[in-house]
């Protein structure tokens, strides 16, 4: 007898089993949609949290270095690292002339200032000094206005290009552009409007910051700060070859012999993601162990009733030895059953799981992934192959003498 | 040709411990070829352990049995269901129908076993049926169905595959005696058609079916004779 028949009639009579015992299947399968659910949320939810994070990390831009006194990601000692010598806001003239794989370079202060615009503040706006380039150089795009020339820059016109949480704070319901903010008492014009960025790294993105001319900045807030050269690499493919380029001529200005350890970074958008992986990977696998508690649990129940099953129908299992059913054709209908059941259940849970799925959407930036799909019915499938197998198993090695003669 | 020939069975069963009951000690049968052979004895006799061992559904403990030639005694337990399928029909005394199937399927079932292709299946099947005098009674579930036309069933099922021997276990031990009667006339037409059967059965009068009575007592043969005055139907006769 072919396997594709045996499976024929092993479905035929699980959906009639199924069916002639309603409620015990409803309330079986109960633990598998509850299984289901549980993992295919909790995958879902993982997958936001990493699509934020792509999306945050997706914010400092994959062709921007950013040359620092301090490393994004370190096991050095702070100490150390604290005591390096101040990043030259000169730099930036010098790099410009000597890299040949950068196409930007832009240098960037910052400090946290309070930021007004007639009764509306904001305590905390991140007061950006920088230069025309700027924009080309971290890759952001405004939404509204313009970005200042290279002539407003140098010239230190007291003008601006504020982020969109800025705008939202300041100009809540007014156009910002042509209006005037202060920052810590200095008057600029709002000029443009940058895109709204997102994302977890709220401090890094240009949505709480406030674009001003280098130039303006020093004078209004003092420019003895350490500077954060952003440079863009004109091909992506030629990063390591900028860092490693980038790294000579920082040594170079530096003034570091060889075999002295360098006393800058060069950071870039990878390191963050490689950091978030081995973490994302473990919260991954701990809340899909913890979810699958439960699908363990429905197996559990799927392998009860199936053992109920199976002894209830003792003689119906003589009978068909009797006629000639082998083993195997016994076998493979009790994990036809268990596989239905599971089956079933991981369908309806799927359809449960999807509209949750769109709540969770309202939070994270998610939704469900195909592959859950496929996975989640994969693994009711095997849920109902393993739990069905011993009850199965014993059904197939029945005598069927003693199976006749069961009442 | 034999059909079944058994040598010195033995059959014992353990009781857990050292205890052991001996069911059959030391049988020998043989069986044509479109025989009509009753099995006879009282309860306790080995009747059932026999009609077990020849329906292939336990192995002796020791003794040889020969299907068709073929030694079964030392066959696994997938050899054995295919000979049960192919070459064996139970006729068993509850009928043992499948409750949820209507009778097409339940007799499609050893024909599935044997993987023959759906159309086929359908068309012996009802041919089958029809044969027994349910053709109009496909679709209907056994528990719609009376005891007679239940056992009906069951015989088309036993029948449906051609099998070497119909073995059937009190087939009227369940039904009224006129119902009883009926079928008996059945198993009468089946043997004018050529087909072997085996009868296994403690009623005197339905053995008297069969041309053949095999009396067992305390698991032995204590006779093994033609039947003299056999109950013969005028249209069994006929046919």
């Amino acid at each position: 007898m072919h396997f594709l028949t045996e499976l024929k009639e092993g479905l035929a009579i699980s959906f009639r089993a199924i069916r002639a015992n309603k409620m015990r299947s409803v309330l079986t399968t109960l633990g598998i949609i509850i299984g289901i659910v549980s993992v295919t949320l909790m995958s879902t939810a993982i997958e936001g949290v990493n699509r934020a994070f792509a999306k945050s990390a997706a914010a400092f831009g994959t062709d921007v270095l950013y040359i620092q006194k301090f490393p994004w990601v370190s096991n050095d000692d702070w100490a150390t690292i604290h005591n390096r010598r101040r990043l030259e806001v000169s730099y930036a003239h010098r790099i410009e002339r000597q890299s040949m794989f950068s196409d930007a370079v832009a240098p960037v202060l910052a400090t946290r200032r309070r930021a007004l615009n007639g009764s509306n503040s904001m305590e905390d706006a991140m007061v950006t000094g920088t230069v025309s380039q700027y924009l080309s150089a971290a890759g952001v795009t405004l939404a509204d206005g313009r970005f200042f020339t290279p002539e407003e820059a140098s010239g230190g016109r007291p003008v601006a290009a504020i982020g969109a949480t800025v705008a939202e704070n300041l100009f809540p319901r007014e156009d910002p552009i042509g209006k005037t903010v202060r920052v810590a008492g200095f008057p600029y014009t709002v000029i443009g409007v940058f895109e709204k960025q997102g994302g977890m790294f709220g401090a890094f993105t240009s949505d709480t910051r406030i674009f001003v001319p280098l130039v303006s900045f020093q004078t209004h807030y003092g420019g003895r700060r350490d500077v954060t050269i952003q440079v863009r690499v004109s091909d992506m493919k030629k990063m390591d070859d900028a860092k490693l380029e980038l790294e000579g001529i920082m040594r170079n200005l530096r003034g570091l012999v060889p075999g002295k350890p360098n006393d800058f970074n060069i950071n870039q958008q990878e390191i963050l993601t490689q950091t978030f992986e081995p973490i994302s990977l473990i919260i991954a696998s701990i809340g899909l162990f913890i979810t699958g508690l439960s699908l363990f649990v429905g197996g559990i129940g799927i392998m009860n009733i199936m053992f109920v099953s199976v002894t209830e129908r003792t003689r119906e299992i003589g009978i068909r030895k009797a006629i000639g059913a082998k083993r195997r054709t016994i076998l493979i209908q009790f994990l036809t059953e268990a596989a239905a059941l599971c089956l079933i259940g991981g369908l309806i849970g799927l359809a449960v799981a999807f509209p949750l799925s769109l709540v969770v959407d309202q939070f994270l930036p998610t939704a469900m992934p195909l592959s859950v799909i496929f996975i989640a019915i994969a693994i009711s499938l095997l849920v109902g192959l393993i739990s069905g197998f011993l009850p199965a198993y014993r059904a197939a090695k029945m005598d069927p003498v003693e199976a006749l003669r069961y009442e | 040709m034999d059909v079944i020939e058994l040598t010195n069975i033995v059959k014992t069963y353990d009781m857990g411990g050292a205890e052991q009951v001996v069911a059959l000690q030391g049988v020998s049968v043989t069986i044509r070829k479109n025989e009509y052979v009753a099995i006879m004895g009282p309860s306790g006799s080995g009747k059932s352990t026999l009609m077990n061992i020849i329906g292939c559904l336990d192995t002796p403990t020791s003794g040889q049995y020969l299907f068709n030639g073929l030694n079964v005694s030392e066959m696994d337990d997938n050899a054995l269901a295919k000979i049960r399928n192919k070459e064996i029909g139970f006729v068993f005394q509850t009928f043992n129908l499948l409750a949820r199937s209507d009778s097409l399927h339940n007799v499609e079932l050893p024909l599935i076993y044997a993987g023959i292709p759906s159309a086929e299946r359908k068309r012996r099947a009802q041919e089958t049926l029809t044969h027994v005098q349910l053709g109009d009674r496909v679709h209907h579930k056994p528990n719609e169905l009376s005891g007679g036309q239940r056992q009906r069933v069951a015989i088309a099922r036993a029948l449906v595959t051609r099998p070497s021997i119909i073995l059937a276990d009190e087939p009227t031990g369940n039904l009224d005696s006129k119902t009883g009667e009926e079928i008996m006339m059945l198993f009468e037409e089946l043997h004018a058609q050529g087909n072997t059967i085996i009868l296994v059965t403690h009623e005197a009068d339905i053995a008297e079916h069969a041309h053949r009575t095999i009396r067992l007592r305390d698991g032995k043969v204590e006779s093994d004779q033609p039947v003299k005055n056999r109950r013969i139907y005028p249209r069994a006769q006929a046919s």
